[in-house]
C-alpha cells in the first residue's frame, strides 16, 4: 500500500431495525484499498460482505442505519455526503456489478440505452456521441455485433451477456473503484471463469481498483491482491492472499480454507464448520465466532475485541489466534 | 441474493412462543389482528349492527316505512323523524331501517348463489383439467366480455322485472370471480401429498373433492365473499335506481335514493342522504370486512 | 421491431374474435328470453290473434331460432340494429348519435381518474407508511364502496345548489348554447375546431361533474394497483442498479421504476373499464347525460326492447375494442410481449 488509500472504511457499524428487533449487521468494520488495488471480501451467507458494499454505495435498505464509523473515498466521506454529490460520484468514480445480472438490468430498456444513460448523466455527452460510446463499451466487454446487441432487450440475452453488459455500464464513464458483488453467481463455470477475466483485464487497463464480493474463497485467491474474511459482520481477518493462505491466524479463516475445494485435497479432507451464525439480534459476545469456535478459552468471552496486526499488513480479529 | 440489505424476515412469534393448539392459535391471531387494526374491528362491529337491523329492522322502525302522509311531505329531519320525510310524507329512518333486511337478503342470496356454482364449476374445472377446463373457461370468458353491470342490466331486462332476477344477475356476473379463485386455488393443489394419500386409499373424485379439496380452498373464497358482498350491495341498488328489480313502494336503498334524486336539485337533500349514505356504510363495511378476514388467513397478503 | 407491432396488433385483433362472437350470441338469446310476446306487444292491445300472428310472421317470430339468428346476424352486419318502438327511428341509428356523450364521458373521466390515481399511487409508494400512504389506502377502500349515482348526487348538491359552481345537472350544453358542428361528436373538440368558445366554456362546465364523479370511482383500483407495483419495482434489483450508477431520482422513478410498474396497471384497465362503463349509465341518468346508457335507461322503461339488445350489444363490443386496445398498449410498452408475438 502506498500513498493515501482510494477507499477508506474505518469503524463502520450498521444495523437494521426490524419488527423483531435491531439487527446488528456490521460492527467496527475497518479496511482500507489502494488505487489499482483488487481485495476479495470472503465469507458465508449473511456475514455482511454485501451490506458493506451497498453501504459504500450508500443504496442500503432504508431500514439500514450507520450507528459509527466512516467511509473515506479520495477522503470525501461518503456517509455524510449529499445525495446530490454521491449521485455526482455512483457510476462515475465508483460503479458496481452484481449478482443475477439478468434481473439487474431495466427489463424493458435496450441494454444500450441504459450505457447511454449513464454517460448522459456522468459524461457530458451528446445523445450521439453517448449511443457510440456505449457501442464502444459493448465491444470492449467483448459483446460480438455490439451495434445490433445495443438494441437487445435483456431477456434476448443470455445470462453472461447480461453480466457483459452490466460491466459495461459500470465501466462506462472509467470508475476508479469496481465494487463487483458475486459477479459470477448464477452463471455457468465456463462463463464465471470468461466474466473473471474479463473484470481483470478490464481493471488492469485502466488502473482500477476492484473490491470482489465472493462466499468462494478459491475465486478470491485467484483475482486478489488481499483477502479480508467476514464472519457474522465483523472482518476477522486480513491479510495478502498468498499469506492468508500460507498462514492464517484466524481460526474461522483457517476452517474456511479447510472447506475449500483445491487441487490434491479429496472431498473426505474437506471439513464443514460446525453452527452457524450468530443471531445478531439482541446482546452479542464480544467475538461472534466464539460459540463455533474449537479454541474457546475464557479470555475469549473477556472485554471487547479489537483487531490488531499478527504482521505487517496482516490484521486479526481474535483473542487467541493461531 | 443470499446476502441483500433486507435481514431475512423474523420467526413469528407461535416459533418462540410455547406451541399453542390450532384452534388457540388462531383465535390470538385474531386477537393479534384486531387489536392491531382497530379499524377491522370496526368492521366487524357494523357487520353486527346491520345483522341486527336485518333481523329486527321492522320492530325498531319507529313508523310504518309504507304509511304515506301527504301532510307531512318532504319535512327536514327533526326530532319526530330524524332523517325528515320523502315525497309521500313516509318516514326515512323507518325505510332505511327496514330496507336493510331486503338489500343484505338479495346481495347475500346472490352472493351465495353464485359462491356455491362458481366454487362447483372452479373445483371441477381445476380438478379435471381438459375438456371441463376449457368449456367453462370459455363460459366464464363469455361473461366477462361483458362490462359486468351492463350484463346484469341486460339479463333483468331480458327475464323481467323482479327480485329473484335481480339475484340471478348479480350471481351471474360474480361467478367468474370464484371460478377463476377456485380453479386456481384447486389446481394449486391437486396434487399436494394430501389429495394423493386421499385417492391412494381408494376415495372416489366426488369424496376427495368434498371433503379434500374445498375445505382447504374455503378460507381465500371467504375473503372473495366478503369483498364481493360490497359489490353485489352495489350492483343491486345500482339496478334498483335505473328502475330495474326492486318496485316502489318497497323500501330498498338504491330506490330511495332514485326518489330523492329529482329533489336534490331543489334543496331537500334528506331524501336522497340518508339512504345512499347507509348504502355506502354498509359497502365499506364488507370491503373493511373482507379485507380484514384477509389479514386473519393469510398476513403475508397485507396490502 | 417497427414490423412486429402491426403484426401484434393483428393477432390480438384475431383473439379477440371469439369474444365478439360470444357477445353477439349471448345478446341474441337475451333477447329471445323475453318475457311476453313482441308480437302481441307490436299489435296493440286491440288486435285480433290473426293481426298478431301476421305481424310474428313479418318479425319473423315463427321461425326456428337458428334462422332467426342468422337473420339477426346479417342484419347486424349491415348496421341493423331494429327499430325503437317509442322513436320509431333505427335503433343503429340513435346509438351512433348518442355514442360520442357517452364516449367522451368516460374518457374525461378515465384521464382524470389517471390523472389523480397514478401520482397518488407513487407517492405512496415511494413513502410508505407515512401520512400520504395511509391516505391512499383510505380513499382505495373508500373508493370501491362508493355508489357512483349517490356521489354524483351528492355533488350536485354541493356543487350545484349549495355553492352555485355547476351548471344544472341538464345534459352536454346549457340551454343558451347551440351544439357545434358535428366533425367527432365530442363537444369539447367540436367547439374548438368551431372556435366557438361559449360552446366550449358551456361543455367543458357540464362535464367537470359527472366526470368527476365517474373518474372518482375509478381511481380506487387504479391507485390501488400502481401502489402495490410501483412498492414491487421500487426494491428490485434493476432500481438498486440505476441508483448504484447514480441516475437522478427523477430518471429513476420515471424512466425506470414507473414506466416498468404501469404494465400491471395497463392490466387492470380492462377491470377498470367494465366498472366505467356500467357505471357511466348511472352517471348518465343521474346528470341527465344524453349518451347510450340514458338511452337504455328511457327504452327500459318503455319497454322498448330493440334499443336496449343494441345498447347491450354497442357495450360490450366497446369493451373488447378497450381490452384490444389495453393489449396493444402493453405490447408497446413491454418489448417482452411484443417480440413474443
Amino acid at each position: 500500500m502506498t500513498g493515501t488509500p482510494l477507499l477508506d472504511i474505518d469503524g463502520l457499524s450498521l444495523s437494521f431495525r426490524t419488527r423483531t428487533g435491531t439487527v446488528k449487521a456490521l460492527e467496527a468494520v475497518t479496511l482500507s484499498l489502494a488505487k489499482g488495488e483488487t481485495l476479495g471480501v470472503v465469507g458465508e451467507s449473511g456475514s455482511g460482505k454485501s451490506v458493506l458494499s451497498f453501504a459504500v454505495m450508500g443504496i442500503s435498505d432504508p431500514a439500514a442505519t450507520v450507528t459509527a464509523g466512516r467511509v473515506l473515498f479520495e477522503g470525501q466521506d461518503l456517509l455524510t455526503a449529499s445525495s446530490k454529490d454521491l449521485n455526482a460520484l455512483r457510476g462515475a468514480e465508483m460503479a458496481m456489478i452484481f449478482q443475477n445480472p439478468r434481473v439487474a438490468l431495466n427489463p424493458i430498456r435496450p441494454v444500450g440505452r441504459q450505457i447511454e444513460d449513464v454517460l448522459l448523466r456522468h459524461a457530458g455527452l451528446t445523445r450521439a456521441e453517448a449511443r457510440e460510446r456505449a457501442v464502444e463499451m459493448l465491444r470492449r466487454v467483448r459483446i460480438p455485433d455490439p451495434q445490433r446487441r445495443a438494441n437487445a432487450y435483456p431477456f434476448e440475452m443470455s445470462g453472461g451477456m447480461c453480466q457483459r453488459v452490466m460491466i459495461a455500464l459500470a465501466l462506462a464513464c472509467s470508475p476508479k473503484l469496481l465494487i463487483a458483488d458475486e459477479p459470477t453467481t448464477g452463471l455457468d463455470v465456463t462463463t464465471q471463469a470468461a466474466i473473471m477475466d474479463l473484470v481483470d483485464d478490464l481493471a488492469k487497463e485502466t488502473q482500477m481498483a476492484t473490491i470482489l464480493i465472493t462466499h468462494d474463497l478459491g475465486l478470491a485467491a485467484q483475482h486478489c491482491d488481499r483477502i479480508a474474511v467476514m464472519h457474522a459482520g465483523h472482518v476477522v481477518e486480513v491479510a495478502p492472499t498468498a499469506e492468508l493462505f500460507a498462514a492464517p491466524r484466524h481460526p474461522y479463516t483457517a476452517r474456511l480454507i479447510a472447506t475449500t475445494p483445491r487441487p490434491g485435497v479429496t472431498l473426505d479432507a474437506l471439513e464443514p464448520i460446525p453452527g452457524m451464525l450468530p443471531d445478531l439480534r439482541g446482546t452479542l459476545p464480544p467475538c461472534r465466532y466464539a460459540a463455533r469456535c474449537g479454541r474457546r478459552e475464557p479470555v475469549c468471552d473477556g472485554g471487547a475485541l479489537a483487531a490488531h496486526l499478527a504482521a505487517p499488513a496482516h490484521s486479526v480479529l481474535c483473542a487467541r489466534p493461531l | 441474493m443470499t446476502d441483500t440489505a433486507t435481514p431475512a424476515p423474523a420467526p413469528t412469534t407461535a416459533a418462540i412462543a410455547p406451541p399453542l393448539s390450532p384452534a388457540a392459535a388462531t383465535l390470538k391471531h385474531i386477537r393479534y389482528v384486531l387489536s392491531e387494526n382497530p379499524v377491522t374491528a370496526m368492521s366487524f362491529a357494523g357487520f353486527g349492527i346491520m345483522i341486527l337491523l336485518g333481523i329486527f329492522g321492522p320492530l325498531i322502525a319507529p313508523y310504518d316505512p309504507l304509511a304515506s302522509d301527504t301532510a307531512a311531505a318532504l319535512q327536514p329531519p327533526s326530532g319526530a323523524h330524524w332523517f325528515g320525510t320523502d315525497h309521500l310524507g313516509r318516514d326515512i329512518l323507518s325505510r332505511v331501517i327496514v330496507a336493510t333486511r331486503l338489500d343484505l337478503t338479495i346481495s347475500l342470496a346472490a352472493v351465495i348463489l353464485a359462491f356455491v356454482v362458481g366454487s362447483v364449476a372452479g373445483v371441477l374445472a381445476g380438478f379435471h383439467g381438459g375438456v371441463t377446463d376449457r368449456i367453462i373457461g370459455r363460459l366464464v370468458d363469455t361473461i366477462m366480455a361483458f362490462p359486468l353491470f351492463v350484463l346484469a342490466m341486460g339479463i333483468v331486462a331480458a327475464l323481467g322485472n323482479t327480485i329473484g332476477n335481480i339475484v340471478l344477475a348479480t350471481a351471474v356476473i360474480n361467478i367468474p370471480f370464484y371460478v377463476r379463485m377456485a380453479r386456481a386455488e384447486t389446481n394449486a393443489r391437486r396434487e399436494a401429498g394430501f389429495v394423493e394419500a386421499a385417492r391412494l386409499s381408494g376415495n372416489g373424485t366426488f369424496r376427495i373433492l368434498g371433503w379434500h379439496v374445498f375445505p382447504n380452498i374455503l378460507p381465500p373464497m371467504m375473503v372473495q365473499v366478503s369483498l364481493n358482498m360490497g359489490y353485489a350491495i352495489l350492483n343491486a341498488a345500482g339496478l334498483s335506481f335505473i328502475g330495474l328489480g326492486v318496485r316502489p313502494p318497497t323500501p330498498e336503498w338504491g330506490i330511495m335514493v332514485a326518489e330523492g334524486a329529482g329533489y336534490i336539485v331543489s334543496g331537500e337533500w334528506w331524501i336522497a342522504l340518508f339512504p345512499g349514505t347507509v348504502l355506502m356504510l354498509a359497502v365499506f363495511c364488507f370491503n373493511l370486512l373482507g379485507d380484514g378476514l384477509r389479514d386473519i388467513i393469510d398476513p403475508r397478503r397485507r396490502t | 421491431m417497427a414490423s412486429s407491432v402491426p403484426r401484434m396488433v393483428g393477432r390480438r385483433l384475431l383473439a379477440a374474435l371469439p369474444s365478439i362472437v360470444a357477445v353477439v350470441v349471448v345478446t341474441f338469446l337475451l333477447t329471445r328470453a323475453l318475457p311476453g310476446d313482441p308480437a302481441a306487444f307490436f299489435a296493440g292491445p286491440a288486435a285480433t290473434p290473426e293481426a298478431v300472428e301476421a305481424i310474428r310472421h313479418s318479425l319473423g317470430l315463427d321461425r326456428p331460432l337458428p334462422v332467426q339468428f342468422a337473420s339477426y346476424v346479417a342484419g347486424l352486419a349491415r348496421g341493423d340494429f331494429g327499430t325503437s318502438l317509442t322513436t320509431g327511428q333505427p335503433v343503429g341509428a340513435e346509438i351512433l348519435q348518442r355514442l360520442p356523450a357517452s364516449v367522451e364521458l368516460t374518457l374525461a373521466g378515465l384521464v382524470l381518474a389517471l390523472l389523480i390515481a397514478v401520482p397518488l399511487g407513487v407517492a405512496a409508494a415511494t413513502r410508505p407508511g407515512s401520512w400520504i400512504d395511509h391516505g391512499a389506502r383510505v380513499v382505495s377502500t373508500a373508493g370501491v364502496s362508493l355508489p357512483v349515482f349517490f356521489t354524483g348526487l351528492l355533488a350536485t348538491y354541493v356543487f350545484y345548489y349549495l355553492l352555485g359552481w355547476a351548471p344544472a345537472p341538464m345534459g352536454r350544453l346549457d340551454l343558451f348554447a347551440t351544439a357545434p358542428p358535428t366533425v367527432t361528436g365530442f363537444y369539447l373538440i367540436d367547439s374548438l375546431l368551431a372556435r366557438d368558445l361559449e360552446a366550449f366554456r358551456s361543455a367543458f362546465a357540464q362535464l367537470v361533474l359527472p366526470a368527476l364523479t365517474l373518474g372518482l370511482f375509478a381511481v380506487a383500483p387504479i391507485a390501488r394497483m400502481t401502489r402495490a407495483s410501483m412498492l414491487g419495482v421500487l426494491s428490485s434489483d434493476f432500481i438498486r442498479t440505476a441508483r448504484a450508477s447514480g441516475l437522478s431520482s427523477g430518471k429513476v422513478l420515471f424512466a425506470y421504476a414507473l414506466r416498468n410498474a404501469l404494465l400491471p396497471v395497463v392490466t387492470t384497465m380492462g377491470m377498470v373499464f367494465s366498472f366505467l362503463l356500467g357505471a357511466n349509465v348511472l352517471v348518465e341518468k343521474v346528470f341527465a347525460w344524453p349518451g347510450i346508457g340514458s338511452y337504455a335507461i328511457e327504452s327500459l322503461i318503455a319497454s322498448d326492447y330493440a334499443p336496449v339488445q343494441g345498447f347491450i350489444l354497442t357495450m360490450a363490443i366497446l369493451y373488447v375494442l378497450l381490452n384490444l386496445l389495453i393489449d396493444v398498449l402493453y405490447g408497446l410498452i413491454d418489448p417482452r410481449v411484443r417480440i413474443d408475438a
